[in-house]
């Protein structure tokens, strides 16, 4: 019990520290969403997940499954916001350099 | 184990503070708000279960909730012409 | 601008970290925090579009809305029972609340039995204050219906919306959770950290996502103008009745033990009731406040979507 608790705990901050991570360093607004996004997510389940084999008591699971699921749900709905309001306002991605060359020499004939 | 964890949820809040008064737009400071939260989530049920007192776990369904009512109004309004009218100045 | 606000989310979010090893009671603060921050944008919203920079009304509307966070912010702190023992605060009151606190009241949180019980008259003054901040909102800024323009706003709703369709079946799912959940914290109060103003809250919370989603004017329906008014006055009324029929029965003003043949069951009764009346009132306020402002800026909004 406590071993397996202590390892999704691991995976859980790994993964969130990669997400942090990864908000510093991506260049653009929609990569960075991205990062934060996924990461948050699961990062999320996977503490939520060691923190319920810690301690198999009745409420307190019950509790964190409640914390998990709304978690499940809110997060991802957070993000396609955060996209679709940015878009609505014409906040653009950067795009690569390299695929608007092969573009014009894919419509050229 | 569970210390290590906070410490690293810690430490990524302040990267998500970093990333709140950098950011050159609006979005991505609203993002970093929105991160924050989530893991104010996490600290708060950590915390919990390191002081041995699981009723943190209420607080922390709240926070989760108003976090996200704090991103979706934030957003809302912030689609207000404030916001299009520095837009179209840009433009 | 915004930016402010993002940024003074951030810190009451970590004002309350902060405090997380202190108390509980601390925690619940930062929901006021959060809601204040919601409300603080929709008010700077507004002034920041005005034109004409000699527009008195909007500051004092956020005055309001400052005061009436912070009054949250008061309403739940709590003397904190950790600390030096050779503190005056410690010394003459608090060893009595902590040592008596079970006997007397039969209430787990002393938290709330403090608030509700032993301070109730306190409390009263912080319903009345939050209820005159809300009646104060609706004198200065009470938006006129119009009657022949609700389909308009319709027609204009439904088109700016269509964008939120996820947003919208999503929260559909979640409203009726987080007002069971509000349920939940209102009665759970005695137990773990919880009571009359966090649950307001949370309840004004799911009103606020669903009118943010689904436009002002079917949340108007929803929700009557005049009803919301209703429930506030009935907040206040329900606390000071339950001190009057103390009164009646011929001890203090808020004294509870009369209210039922055990006095600890009165003392339970006392306490459920009034943090019921704490509820409703901190509920209606917030949403009069939100709808005020909110219904404003439509106005604004649509004013000059029309002569665009």
């Amino acid at each position: 019990m406590d071993i397996s608790s202590a390892v999704f705990l691991l995976i859980g901050s790994f993964l969130c520290v990669s997400g942090g991570v990864g908000i510093l360093r991506f260049p653009d607004f929609y990569t960075r969403m991205h990062a934060v996004g996924v990461t948050e997510t699961l990062a999320t389940t996977m503490i939520l997940i060691g923190l319920m084999l810690q301690n198999p008591d009745g409420l307190v699971v019950l509790k964190l499954m409640i914390i998990l699921l709304m978690t499940l749900f809110i997060s991802p709905t957070a993000s396609h916001a955060l996209a679709s309001a940015a878009v609505h306002n014409n906040l653009m991605p950067e795009l690569d350099k390299k695929e608007d060359n092969e573009k014009e020499t894919s419509s050229k004939p | 184990m569970l210390i290590a964890a906070t410490i690293a949820i810690l430490v990524v809040m302040i990267m998500a503070i970093v990333r709140g008064i950098v950011g050159p737009t609006l979005y991505d400071r609203i993002l970093a708000v929105n991160m924050f939260g989530t893991k104010t989530v996490l600290l708060i049920s950590l915390l919990g279960f390191v002081m041995g007192r699981p009723e943190f776990l209420d607080i922390a369904i709240v926070y989760a909730l108003i976090n996200f009512i704090s991103v979706i109004g934030v957003l809302h309004y912030s689609d207000a012409s404030i916001f299009k009218r520095s837009n179209q100045q840009n433009k | 601008m915004i930016m402010l606000s993002g940024i003074y989310g951030l810190l009451s979010a970590s004002f309350f970290v902060a405090m997380d090893a202190v108390d509980v009671a601390f925690t619940e603060a930062s929901v006021g925090a959060g809601i204040s921050t919601l409300l603080m944008l929709v008010a700077i919203t507004m002034t920041g579009r005005s034109e004409n920079p000699t527009r008195h009304k909007p500051l004092l509307a956020l005055a309001v809305v400052i005061v009436t966070g912070s009054l949250l912010i008061y309403g739940t702190l709590d003397m904190p029972y950790f600390g030096l023992a050779q503190d005056p605060v410690h010394l003459h009151v608090a060893p009595r609340y902590i040592n008596d606190s079970m006997q007397e009241i039969g209430v787990p949180n002393i938290v709330t039995s403090v608030l509700a019980s032993y301070r109730a008259f306190d409390t009263f003054g912080e319903v009345v204050v939050i209820f005159t901040a809300g009646m104060g909102v609706l004198a200065l800024l009470s938006v006129v219906r119009h009657p022949k323009d609700t389909a308009e706003i319709d027609s204009i709703n439904k088109s700016m919306h269509e964008e939120h369709l996820i947003l919208r079946i999503v929260a559909k799912m979640l409203i009726p959770f987080i007002l069971l959940f509000a349920l939940y914290v209102q009665f759970h109060g005695d137990f773990g950290p919880g009571g009359g103003f966090q649950a307001g809250v949370i309840f004004a919370a799911a009103i606020i996502l669903y009118t943010m989603l689904f436009g002002m004017s079917t949340a108007r329906r929803v929700i009557n103008q005049s009803f919301i008014q209703l429930f506030a006055a009935i907040g206040v009324l329900l606390y000071g009745s339950v001190g009057v029929i103390s009164l009646l029965n011929g001890k203090n003003f808020l004294d509870y033990s009369v209210l039922s043949a055990d006095p600890v069951a009165g003392q339970h009764l006392g306490i459920l009731l009034i943090e019921l009346g704490v509820g409703f009132t901190v509920t209606s306020v917030m949403v009069i406040i939100f709808f005020n402002f909110a219904g404003r800026r439509n106005d604004q909004q649509n004013k000059e979507n029309n002569v665009s």
